[in-house]
């Protein structure tokens, strides 16, 4: 859809809101284009491409509040479509914290291009697509006997948003977004198939990490998993490789939401201003990096993009507060949810951490479990390296650890200096001590 | 996304969706049994499109020399209404609408869709799933035979004739209901979901096929408080049916496990660490084999070469009165289907027989491969995406032992009883399920509840470590979601009490 035509729907599905009884709106119109190209074995397995388009609104009428999405934006289907949605609101019942955001809130955006759209995404060819996707499996032709199967990938989208609220808000998205990578599988002891792999994204086709060493780095994680075992339960340190550490921490997002706390459901509840984790942790969210995966000039409640420390040496200073709930909880908005989390680095390198650990874990995957935001609880899936006098001495896998994040955020003893740029949540290698291992 | 490919997982449908009806929607008076001599034209009608033009549609998605194709019509209206904070204050509508095309060259796949069911925009979106192919033109079908279909989820009332009335006032007396059970509750919660699918699925191969799937979700949650600790937890039902289903008995047992559940928790005691043996109890349990078989029987794993049962079919895997079945059949269950997304009737699958690993579930391109019969179980979450083996109901059927007889047989171990979430790694077949809630056993007796525990093992050594397995099968009630190459399917999954003799338990103790 052309941009104007876009946003001109934009402004007659307001107007028509208006007109059928919603006292206020917020809107959203995306238009998306997408390829997909995956290779198995040298052979193209599947190719997709895709143009869709959304309008999601919100309505306010006479206090009362409800949502509607559809992706059929013919004005005909749309008109009735508003109206039922308008209908319907009235049926509910009135909710005095829902309510559009005070328009000061959207002052302030930032004036710097984030860079978030490559205009070279509109030359890439088909056989491009084919040919970057397959050259990427094919690095790794007789690299190993053992392999079994090799997944190749190659995939990019272009997506166009407008956002149009009723009391002046005007806002618009455009981004591009390429993936490669590869998964493969080996034959293991038995009838197991241990399996790795590596994708990367970037905003910019030029970010991308090099296709070679994408494809090796998806081998060498798959080689590491050859004849992994359970090893028997024990208390001891985790070290947590850097690309994997948000995995351990995005956990702690919900209970740092208003929505959360207000719902009685943070075990975080009441600890702004105090030690929640030991000194050594400090995260700033800043949604202001040039081509970052999480930048963003606003919020979905529109609201400006600003930097906010949400953990400086352990203290905490500020929960993700969205409009509603902060009306809720009577706390002014600071943003609805996390954009570029920034783990401040330490000095050293994981593998400089690793060389000077006398037992350990290198936890490099998670397989499944959960945790309790309520209470801080968690108990999740691991798998890595048991780690002897600084040297990997046996593949683990199979194991949990478990206890409670109040306790984790405390023995975390010290972060690296090698963020994982590759992610909206950049973590350096974390090492924690005192961990419970569940195994044989 | 990809790197979820061999990464696939089960979760209970998260709580943040709720609904509303629209009144007088694009749709009136269905009644979701085809009538009449030509039981497709009531679909032909609604996505607006006639014979002529699917066949130029097919004539240019096999312009290029495709083996075969098919279009995916779908139409999906949704609704969802929530409560919290003591006032129904949100409502949700989706409407989707649209044709997925997919081409098929050998086992390689060309897929496009569109959301305009133009014959201008259908015809540019085959032309772009053909270049999966390169060869002359064949050619359309001229006629087009509708597939007869058994109805596992027959209903009385439409969902878009139930007022949104009625709804409020139903969530209005579930939250009263929570706040009456226990004192020590301070927040509550419900949600109330329904949706109505209509597909119709043409391939050129002249066959036909259209569906009616209804759904219902309804979740009851709170958080109690006692002694300044904090306890959350929910009870759901999730069922292909209508209205009907929420007979008053139902609606008042919904408030009563959910406030039962929560509170329960304030007595768990820390889980213990190590193997040990695990009762699975009765019903949700069926998570274990979801994850632990499931999976690695879908056979594009298998075809690939990557699961690690790929070569283990006619091989003893359990002690034999282990029969694990997938069956999309089951009435009004979650994850029952007619007909999959490829048009094949839906059926009960065999996976292990009598300790004896069987049939794996195939999807058009697998059964080809291996040269049978497709089961009914290549599914996709929408028009917007293709086919793959899925698993539709995952259960285990009833076996020798009873439960008593189970329990006293464990000397130190825990039962698992309610869960949130599992996954596995399809090649290696580890896998594992979070216990939200369960029990200790010592020296044959249930002695206090646990809670918060990740359970993670082996598939064959786990299924290989079923020594008991009672008569008392029932299905979970919930909203299982399945996420597979980044697509969610409903599901649903069952089982008799079991005993698993030896499994790593993710605990503290």
């Amino acid at each position: 859809m052309e941009k104007n035509i876009q946003l001109d729907l934009g402004y007659w599905v307001q107007k028509k809101a208006k007109q059928l009884g919603a006292t206020e709106s917020a809107l959203g119109i995306n238009h998306a284009r997408s390829v997909s190209v995956d290779f198995r074995d040298g052979k193209v397995e599947k190719l997709k491409e895709s143009t869709q388009q959304a309008l999601w609104i919100e309505i306010f009428a006479k206090g009362r509040y409800s949502n509607h999405s559809t992706n059929d934006l013919r004005k005909e289907s749309l008109e009735k479509f508003i109206a039922n949605a308008v209908d319907l609101t009235g049926f509910l019942e009135k909710d005095e914290f829902r309510k559009l955001p005070d328009p000061e809130l959207y002052k302030g955006q930032s004036s710097v291009d984030l860079d978030l759209y490559d205009a070279k995404q509109s030359d890439v060819t088909a056989d491009e697509r084919l040919r970057r996707a397959k050259e990427l499996g094919e690095t790794l032709d007789g690299k190993d006997d053992r392999i079994i199967s090799i997944a190749s990938g190659f995939y990019d989208s272009h997506s166009e948003t407008y956002h149009l609220k009723s009391n002046g808000f005007e806002g618009h998205k455009e981004s591009t977004s390429f993936t490669h990578g590869a998964s493969v599988s080996m034959q293991g002891k038995g009838d197991k198939k241990p399996e790795g792999w590596r994708y990367y994204r970037a905003h910019h086709l030029e970010d991308l990490v090099d296709a070679e060493q994408t494809a090796l780095e998806a081998l060498e994680r798959t080689k590491a998993r050859m004849g992994a075992e359970k090893i028997p339960s024990e208390t001891m340190p985790l070290l947590l490789e850097n690309s994997n550490a948000a995995g351990l921490f995005w956990r702690i997002m919900y209970p740092l939401s208003a929505s959360a706390i207000q719902q009685k459901n943070s075990f975080l509840e009441g600890k702004q201003d105090q030690q929640i984790a030991s000194d050594v942790l400090t995260i700033l969210d800043n949604p202001s990096i040039i081509r970052g995966l999480g930048s963003r000039y606003y919020d979905g409640d529109g609201i400006a993009a600003k930097q906010m420390p949400l953990i400086t040496n352990g203290v905490l200073n500020n929960y993700f507060v969205d409009v509603y709930y902060g009306n809720k909880l009577g706390w002014k908005p600071t943003k609805g949810g996390a954009s570029n989390l920034i783990v401040k680095p330490g000095l050293r390198s994981g593998a400089e951490i690793e060389a000077g650990l006398d037992r350990a874990i290198l936890v490099t995957d998670w397989l499944g479990g959960n945790a309790n935001p309520t209470t801080g609880d968690y108990s999740l899936g691991v798998a890595g390296w048991l780690i002897e006098n600084g040297k990997r001495v046996k593949s683990i896998t199979e194991m949990n650890i478990s206890g409670n994040y109040t306790d984790l955020l405390m023995n975390l003893v010290e972060v690296g200096n090698d963020p994982w740029v590759h992610s909206s949540f950049r973590t350096p290698t974390m090492l924690f001590d005192k961990v419970n291992f569940s195994g044989s | 996304m990809l790197h979820m490919s061999r990464r696939d997982f089960v979760k209970i449908t998260g709580t943040g969706l709720a609904l509303a009806t629209l009144p007088g929607f694009i749709r009136s008076g269905f009644a979701n049994v085809v009538p009449g001599d030509n039981p497709y034209k009531f679909y032909f009608n609604r996505f607006g499109i006639d014979e002529d033009m699917v066949q130029k549609v097919m004539a240019e998605a096999l312009h290029y020399g495709g083996d075969y194709c098919d279009l995916f019509f779908q139409n999906q209206l949704s609704n969802s209404i929530r409560l919290q904070d003591n006032i129904v204050n949100s409502a949700s509508t989706n409407v989707t609408l649209g044709v997925g095309i997919r081409v098929l060259k050998g086992d390689q796949t060309g897929y496009s869709f569109t959301e305009d069911i133009s014959l201008v925009s259908m015809k540019a979106a085959a032309r772009t799933a053909a270049g999966i192919a390169s060869g002359s033109a064949k050619k359309a079908p001229q006629t087009f035979n509708s597939t007869k279909l058994m109805n596992y989820y027959d209903t009385q009332v439409s969902w878009e004739d139930v007022g949104i009335k009625d709804k409020v006032e139903m969530l209005q007396a579930i939250n009263e209901d929570i706040f009456k059970q226990d004192s020590r509750v301070i927040k509550a919660s419900v949600n109330f979901s329904d949706s109505e699918n209509y597909i119709l699925v043409v391939n050129s191969e002249g066959g036909l096929a259209t569906d009616y799937q209804p759904m219902l979700r309804i979740s009851a949650g709170c958080t109690a408080e006692e002694n300044g600790k904090r306890e959350n937890n929910y009870f759901d039902y999730s069922v292909r049916d209508d209205i009907n289903f929420l007979t008053p008995e139902r609606l008042k047992r919904l408030p009563k496990e959910a406030v039962a559940r929560t509170v329960k928790l304030f007595e768990a005691q820390t889980p213990p660490a190590g193997e040990m043996p695990v009762v699975l109890a009765a019903g949700s349990s069926g998570i274990l084999l979801h994850e632990a078989i499931g999976h690695g029987m879908e056979a594009d794993f298998n075809r690939q070469g990557i699961s690690v049962f790929s070569d283990m079919i006619n091989q003893k895997v359990a002690e034999e009165f282990v029969t694990i079945v997938d069956n999309g059949t089951n009435p009004h269950v979650r994850g029952s289907i007619n007909v999959d997304d490829e048009g094949h009737p839906s059926q009960e699958t065999v996976l292990v027989e009598n300790g004896v690993l069987r049939t794996f579930m195939h999807d058009r391109i697998s059964a080809k491969h291996y040269g049978v019969d497709p089961t009914g179980s290549g599914r996709r979450e929408s028009f917007k995406h293709y086919p793959m083996p899925r698993m539709r109901n995952t259960y285990m059927k009833n076996g020798p032992h009873k439960y008593a007889e189970i329990i006293a047989n464990v000397k130190y171990g825990i039962i698992a009883e309610q869960f949130t979430n599992g996954q596995v790694n399809i090649g290696p077949g580890d896998f594992t399920f979070y216990v939200k809630s369960g029990s200790l056993i010592e020296d044959g007796k249930v002695t206090g509840p646990i809670k918060d525990v990740n359970i993670i093992g082996n598939g064959p050594e786990v299924l290989s470590r079923v020594t008991m397995v009672a008569d008392d099968m029932v299905m979970a009630e919930g909203g299982w979601t399945c996420g597979k190459n980044g697509q969610s399917v409903p599901v649903s999954m069952g089982l008799p009490s079991v005993l698993v003799s030896s499994i790593t338990v993710g605990g503290r103790g």
